[in-house]
């Protein structure tokens, strides 16, 4: 009954506000740039239908669309507007008024999806299942975050229209940062599709001694490290260095228990995932939510936990895959 | 074999390299290694728009900034942060790895977006972390401020990933299951599982040992300032 589908129609009218918002205060640039993703999102669905049915042009318009996207990005025209704090002392006074009533909206995002999460196999009538089992705790986000959305108008009486407001606001400063993780995960699309992985999976199992065991261990973890720090995603890195060295060097011929050497590996990628400026969702994002001036300060502040860790996992691997 | 592609790669190195807009560069390298591989430009915008609209679920942490922009202006941070200031026994040591816990926790039974950068570190761990470390140094200067912020960020993604791949059901441990089973090995997801649970611990471990040599070196840094003041008075 609810679909993922609604929630990316919710997206596109959030980000509909936002390109409407800016054009009215006359910014051109930034109002196009929520604008096309607003369309992605609005006619996302009716598209990928399309494509599936074998008309590419809608898939190629969206193309043209990431493009401009990018150019938008690069021409440096989407300026910030700056942040004037003369609200400070009037949020301080509302936050003395509201006090800890203020954490429960804030909570209900998790709470409310930790909830529907775990009692999701209940919720259902008859056959109809109230969600839809693809992307099903995305789905459950989804309605937490409405559910919050009104337990937050309620609680601070504001009007739908400052919900916008806000909105718009949160977006202007994460900029061009709110849409790189879907541009990077369209990049590792791009390179499975054109043969990258696979050219360098053939090259890093040429450079290794494959008779050393404990060369091989090591050519596998800091393959997936350094393919999961050009790809940002460890999922792109497994498949392409399990094919080329995991399994033909470590499972055939040194005979490693599979599921150990994959556990431990895809683990190895997780640690490449905190060093890599290219796992914008988790590195970069954050950098423009917390306003911090360093493009990489996330990033270091978890390189020495990843070092060490995956030292860690290297010596596990070492034992674990060949007990 | 055509290694031309692979220039794509070069692209993204150079573009990080020369800090141009990473958004640009990554669309610039996805064209490179697409026109490099033969396909033609059509195709190619075809590709990208498919791939880019298959990806859509990692733009909906926006559906949190409606909430979570009005109880800002209502004054969140403001209160996330008077409440930590005022708790006596909650130090930032002890909300970092309490934190840890609770996000490797919830991400080994899959919640993964329970807790994330939008819902929970912006509007509330990284200010109550700030308010946590002002308790040990009121006069952290603006940069001290980043890294306890960049700290905040630092333990939810370790937190995620070092739980999530525990989790049978999704994500990690399918993608192994199946990249194997197309390779005739057939796993269950519970015996893949298993082998990360080592790694999830060793992961805890570390994180709160460096959590906790942070707090040291706030401290640190408050006492050398005393003791120079104190020689300066001299």
């Amino acid at each position: 009954m609810l679909r993922i589908e609604y929630a990316y129609w919710f997206c596109g009218i959030l980000l509909a506000i936002c390109a409407l918002l800016e054009l009215r205060s006359r910014r051109f640039p930034q109002a196009a740039f929520w604008g096309i993703l607003a369309i992605c999102f609005l006619g996302g669905d009716v598209i990928e239908s399309a494509f599936s049915a074998g008309n590419k042009i809608p898939s190629q318009f969206v193309g043209a669309g990431v493009v401009v996207l990018a150019l938008l990005a690069g021409s440096g025209n989407l300026k910030r507007k700056s942040e004037f704090d003369d609200t400070n002392a009037s949020r301080i006074a509302s936050a003395t008024r509201l006090g800890n009533r203020l954490f429960v909206p804030a909570l209900l995002i998790p709470a409310v999806t930790l909830v529907l999460a775990l009692t999701q196999p209940w919720l259902h009538v008859g056959d109809v299942k109230l969600f839809d089992t693809r992307q099903s705790t995305l789905t459950a986000l989804a309605v937490a975050c409405v559910v919050a959305l009104f337990a937050a108008m309620w609680l601070t009486r504001a009007r739908p229209a400052a919900a916008g407001v806000e909105t718009a606001r949160l977006l202007d400063a994460l900029s061009w940062a709110a849409v790189l993780p879907m541009l990077l995960a369209t990049l590792g699309g791009v390179f499975t599709a054109t043969g990258v992985g696979d050219a360098i999976g053939h090259l890093s199992a040429a450079a290794i001694p494959v008779d050393s065991r404990a060369a091989c261990v090591l050519a596998y973890a800091l393959g997936m490290v350094a393919f999961t720090v050009i790809m940002g995603n460890a999922f792109a890195a497994f498949p392409v260095m399990t094919a080329g060295i995991g399994l033909p060097l470590l499972v055939v011929n040194h005979h490693a228990n599979p599921a150990a050497l994959g556990a431990l590996g895809m683990l190895s990628g997780y640690c490449g995932t905190l060093l890599t400026p290219m796992a914008a969702n988790f590195n970069i994002v954050p950098v423009a939510l917390l306003e911090l001036r360093d493009p990489n300060g996330v990033i270091k502040a978890q390189w020495q936990t990843a070092a060490c860790l995956f030292v860690a996992n290297l010596i596990l691997m070492y034992f674990l895959a060949f007990l | 074999m055509n290694y031309w592609p692979l220039l794509g790669v070069a692209v993204v190195v150079a573009g990080f390299a020369l800090r141009l807009n990473p958004a640009l560069v990554v669309v610039a390298a996805g064209i490179v290694s697409g026109i490099l591989s033969g396909m033609s430009m059509p195709d190619l915008l075809a590709l990208l728009g498919h791939s880019f609209l298959s990806n859509r679920m990692l733009m909906l942490f926006i559906l949190t900034l409606p909430a979570i922009g009005l109880l800002e202006r209502a004054g969140l941070r403001e209160r996330a942060h008077a409440f930590i200031a005022g708790m006596r026994r909650l130090t930032f040591a002890r909300l970092l790895i309490a934190y840890l816990a609770t996000r490797q926790l919830l991400s080994m039974l899959g919640l993964n977006t329970v807790a994330g950068h939008p819902q929970t570190v912006r509007p509330l761990l990284a200010p109550m972390a700030e308010a946590a470390a002002e308790k040990i140094d009121p006069t952290l200067d603006e940069q001290a401020h980043e890294n306890i912020r960049a700290m905040a960020a630092a333990t939810d993604n370790i937190g995620l990933f070092f739980g999530e791949d525990v989790f049978i059901a999704l994500g990690a441990v399918l993608l192994i299951q199946a990249f194997f089973a197309q390779n005739g090995i057939d796993l269950s997801p519970a015996s893949i599982a298993v082998w990360a649970v080592p790694t999830a611990i060793a992961a805890f471990v570390i994180h709160s040992i460096r959590i906790v040599l942070f707090q040291r070196r706030i401290a640190a840094r408050k006492s050398n300032a005393l003791q120079r003041q104190a020689n300066a008075s001299h």
